[in-house]
């Protein structure tokens, strides 16, 4: 039981990294109905900038800002260069205009800082930590924290600024914001950069945990299942459906693992997500369209 | 002038229908047809014939197979290259069992377990729409790539993964030089999109487009979308099988499963967008740009900017430039190359007078 | 004939189409509430009422889009709670929408083309060997189709795709991927919203033409009331989800409840 616990709390930690990425895709598509494939490039940009910059001498607070301010203006760039020109077409083609931004964004980084796999160390000391029993990673613990402490801070910026209200206003109805003169590009270029920022935590989280590689973009295209399951418009959803898929995820590799093979990690979290759907089409806590006709 | 339709109208409903209406177009692809089966043989260098025409056939089958699902029927598939695997796995597990069994007939098997697949993956489509569907399709990529590996017995056991091709011969005669593997492919390749250009312009077509169009309108009018959106899935997977076998067997000659990964059928994904999406002659031009687009990089790269441009960094250049061209693309020229033909040839009708 | 469309003999003057208790709701929001009435073969019956009264919904529960929460539609003598929209189709019930509902990605004549689907015996398969018995009939579906571009006067537009056609073309191209189907009930959903007055004198004519000419029984949600008054056969009255008139152009016309509605005087 003990052990059972043990592998469900960390995949449970573990659906939390997964939720972190989740949640950038969730804020721009809730807000500008995009879903942003190149989600998962800009959190390895993040995290490859990052990393170089150390290497190249910055102190870790600096090479924090330096990257900050790198992800506002790929943002900037990425709505003010493709977004801006797309804004009537249909879903698939944003989306599609999103799959060309991943591969300008990982050209670039490799172009910029190399193709080889980094390690980060964010200081914090990956010890067993024992809660009751079961062994936990201390690391995965602050990675949790850092991820509550998003959410609330996420949360208190929707919910208490101005910005946040006419964050929200775009998200339910753009052309009735647009119609109370909420400046719908301002917006936009918030939302893309506080989804950077999410990234940046993200990448950072990841690439402490990963080692900073390029399959750390595949190993965040696991946030797609997560959305699926979550639903796309809602951060909850975004949480509880990372606390699933890491879970599962983390069980099915202990569980099933040994009779069918490994390497289940690869496709169980899609395959999951594609049982979900079939008997929730639109996610745990997504919204049901209803078809006008 | 040279495109001028005076004089040709059709009288017949039938003559109406053709594919190729005007005399001059008629002319066109004979001379095409003729200078690909009889011309580019006896001319092409080795090199061309083997990386550069063979590999332009087989990604535009490729292409073609998605695009009759995604372009045509408007079902989204991040899946091409699993069925492609599936197709070559197939294939190559057919010749090699059963005794005797002709070439081609096995790249026919292949194409319909391949086309099982299709449909098995197709069926969360009944259920879920728009891009929630992407995810049946990716557990296809995930899951086909996971199993071609995990078990040996696909691959007959062979230790790296890898499955060889048998030597290609058709009727008695050896294909296996650059230009039996290049005829070979040709053939395959004009005869299926002879075969899809019919298809698309059946009722199946119609009921594809509608459905992708509107699929509450479609079935209020009585189409049968549930069965219309599995036959796109069938066929698709078929087409795309039919290529994973050409690409195992006439280009490569050996393929392990992760040469048909993620990034592939992102490729194939790219040549449908920049070809045209619903377009048959979109997939020609895609899959030329994708072949053609590295190589011209590659040589620039190595004469002009030999002295600024680091080899290594070619590939990433690329990267860059293909994301580039695909926003380019989606901005300017949603409907891809396929339109801007359509345009030059609209402008060629009435030459030299202007629209 | 089509096989889709089955001959019933029907009583004489048994309604083709009756509407019995019909509620639907939508979460809390009620859309309609108990409507019942009865339209007879042949005739031209138009539903009328203030925006929001539930007319267009009460359309989609009749083709199947919608499903009632109570009561039922009698067609062609058979009870039904529920039916598909496909099966409604392929019982000879074709419809025109609101927002127009054409495949914007086709020419019109394959927007036509797709109509005729249910008429097709030799299916795409037989169509893609190229058999002689599919080409005959490919021709014709085509002179088929045909006939009907020439009716509405959109032969000129076949090959353009429709989503380059202005609004009121566009209506005409759905009325005539309606009439491929060879109905024998005709659902339309306001055909003539945004069009001037030369354009619904024509598709007047159109409906009084498809209604005396092809027999098609037709049911129109209009806002034009001098329109209704001149074609229809037969109106009902809904407010606020609720028949409020049933009966002659000329009796619901002096109806005092319809006056209200309308002027708002009773609410």
């Amino acid at each position: 039981m003990d052990f059972f616990l043990e592998v469900l709390i960390g995949g449970l930690l573990a659906g939390v990294m997964y939720s972190m990425v989740a949640i950038g895709f969730v804020l721009i598509f809730k807000a500008s109905g995009v879903f942003n494939f190149a989600q998962g490039s800009m959190v390895l940009f993040a995290a490859l900038t990052f990393v170089s910059l150390l290497e190249r001498g910055f102190a870790f607070w600096s090479a924090f800002a330096a990257t900050l301010v790198s992800m506002l203006a790929l943002a900037w760039a990425i709505e003010r260069g493709v977004l801006r020109h797309l804004v009537n077409r249909p879903p698939i083609t944003l989306f599609m205009a999103t799959l060309g931004v991943s591969f300008i964004i990982e050209g670039l980084a490799q172009l910029l800082w190399g193709a080889q796999v980094h390690g980060l160390d964010l200081g914090i000391k990956d010890e067993p930590l024992e809660l009751g029993g079961v062994l936990l990673s201390s690391f995965d613990l602050f990675a949790a924290g850092t991820a509550a402490a998003l959410v609330l801070a996420l949360s208190l910026l929707f919910s208490r600024t101005r910005i946040g209200l006419s964050l929200r206003a775009v998200a339910d109805d753009p052309l009735a914001a647009l119609a109370v003169g909420i400046r719908l590009q301002r917006i936009w270029g918030v939302v893309w950069a506080v989804a950077g920022f999410v990234s940046l935590i993200a990448g950072l989280l990841w690439g402490a945990r990963l080692g900073v590689q390029f399959s750390l973009s595949l190993v965040v295209l696991k946030a797609l299942p997560v959305l699926i399951i979550g639903g796309f418009s809602s951060i909850g959803g975004a949480i509880v459906g990372g606390l699933i898929v890491g879970a599962s995820e983390k069980l099915a590799e202990v569980y099933i693992g040994p009779l069918i093979g490994d390497g289940l990690e690869n496709w169980f979290p899609y395959v999951l997500a594609l049982l979900f759907l079939l008997v929730r089409p639109a996610g745990l806590f997504g919204e049901r369209a209803i078809e006008r006709v | 002038m040279f495109l001028s339709e005076t004089g040709q109208f059709s009288t017949r409903y039938a003559d109406d229908r053709r594919v190729f209406r005007l005399h001059q177009a008629r002319l066109g692809i004979v001379a095409l047809l003729a200078f690909a089966y009889l011309a580019v043989p006896l001319w092409a260098s080795d090199y061309w014939l083997s990386a550069i025409l063979i590999p332009f056939l087989v990604l535009s089958l490729a292409g073609l197979g998605l695009n009759l699902l995604t372009g045509y029927a408007g079902q989204l598939s991040l899946g091409t290259a699993a069925f492609m695997a599936v197709g070559a796995f197939a294939a190559y597990n057919f010749q090699l069992r059963i005794e005797g069994l002709p070439f081609l007939a096995s790249f026919l098997l292949g194409g319909l377990v391949a086309a099982a697949a299709g449909v098995v993956f197709g069926l969360p489509s009944l259920r879920i729409k728009g891009f929630y569907l992407i995810v049946s399709t990716l557990a296809a990529q995930f899951l086909v790539e996971w199993a071609l590996t995990k078990f040996g017995w696909f691959s007959n056991f062979n230790p790296s993964g890898v499955i060889t091709a048998p030597p290609l011969s058709v009727l008695g005669v050896d294909l296996s030089s650059p230009a039996g593997r290049y005829l070979l492919t040709l053939a395959v390749v004009t005869v299926l999109f002879v075969v899809a250009v019919r298809i698309v312009r059946s009722d199946l077509g119609r009921s594809w487009m509608a459905v992708r169009d509107m699929d509450t309108a479609a079935a209020v009018i009585g189409i049968p979308v549930a069965r219309t959106k599995l036959l796109a899935f069938a066929i698709g997977a078929f087409y795309s099988g039919v290529a994973g076998s050409l690409w195992a067997f006439a280009y490569l000659g050996t393929v392990e499963p992760h040469g048909f990964d993620l990034n592939r059928s992102f490729q194939v994904l790219f040549i449908v967008i920049i070809g045209g999406l619903g377009s048959i002659l979109g997939n020609f031009l895609g899959a030329a740009f994708i072949v053609l687009l590295p190589l011209l990089l590659s040589n620039l790269g190595g004469s002009l900017l030999s002295g600024i441009i680091a080899p290594g960094d070619t590939e990433n250049l690329q990267k860059i430039l293909f994301g580039v061209l695909i926003i380019l693309f989606l901005i300017r020229e949603p409907e891809g190359l396929a339109s801007l033909w359509r345009g030059l040839r609209a402008r060629a009708r009435v030459w030299p007078l202007r629209d | 004939m089509s096989a889709a469309v089955r001959p019933l003999a029907l009583a004489a003057d048994a309604p083709l189409l009756a509407v019995e208790g019909i509620s639907l709701s939508f979460g809390g929001v009620k859309a309609v509430t108990d409507i019942s009435f009865a339209v007879r073969s042949g005739e031209i019956c138009s539903l009328i009422g203030p925006n929001g009264a539930g007319k267009s919904s009460l359309l989609n529960v009749i083709n199947g889009v919608y499903r009632p929460q109570r009561g039922r539609v009698v067609y062609d003598g058979v009870a039904t709670a529920r039916i598909t929209p496909r099966r409604a189709a392929r019982s000879g019930i074709a419809r025109t929408f609101q927002n127009v509902a054409l495949f914007k990605g086709m020419s019109v004549l394959d927007n036509v083309l797709t109509g005729r689907n249910l008429q097709v015996r030799a299916g795409w398969f037989r169509q893609v060997l190229g058999l002689r018995a599919a080409r005959d009939e490919a021709d014709g579906h085509r002179r088929k189709a045909e006939e009907i571009l020439a009716f509405l006067h959109i032969q000129a537009y076949r090959d353009t795709p429709v989503g380059k056609l202005p609004y009121g073309l566009q209506k005409r191209v759905e009325l005539a991927r309606a009439l491929a189907a060879e109905p024998r009930l005709l659902l339309l959903d306001e055909p003539m919203a945004g069009m001037n007055l030369e354009e619904k004198m024509d598709m007047s004519c159109f409906i009084l033409d498809i209604n005396r000419d092809f027999g098609t029984t037709v049911v129109l949600i209009e806002h034009d009331l001098g329109v209704v008054m001149d074609i229809s056969d037969h109106v009902v009255v809904l407010d606020y989800g609720r028949k409020i008139a049933d009966g002659a152009p000329a009796e619901v016309r002096d109806n005092p409840d319809v006056i209200a509605a309308y002027i708002g005087s009773a609410h």
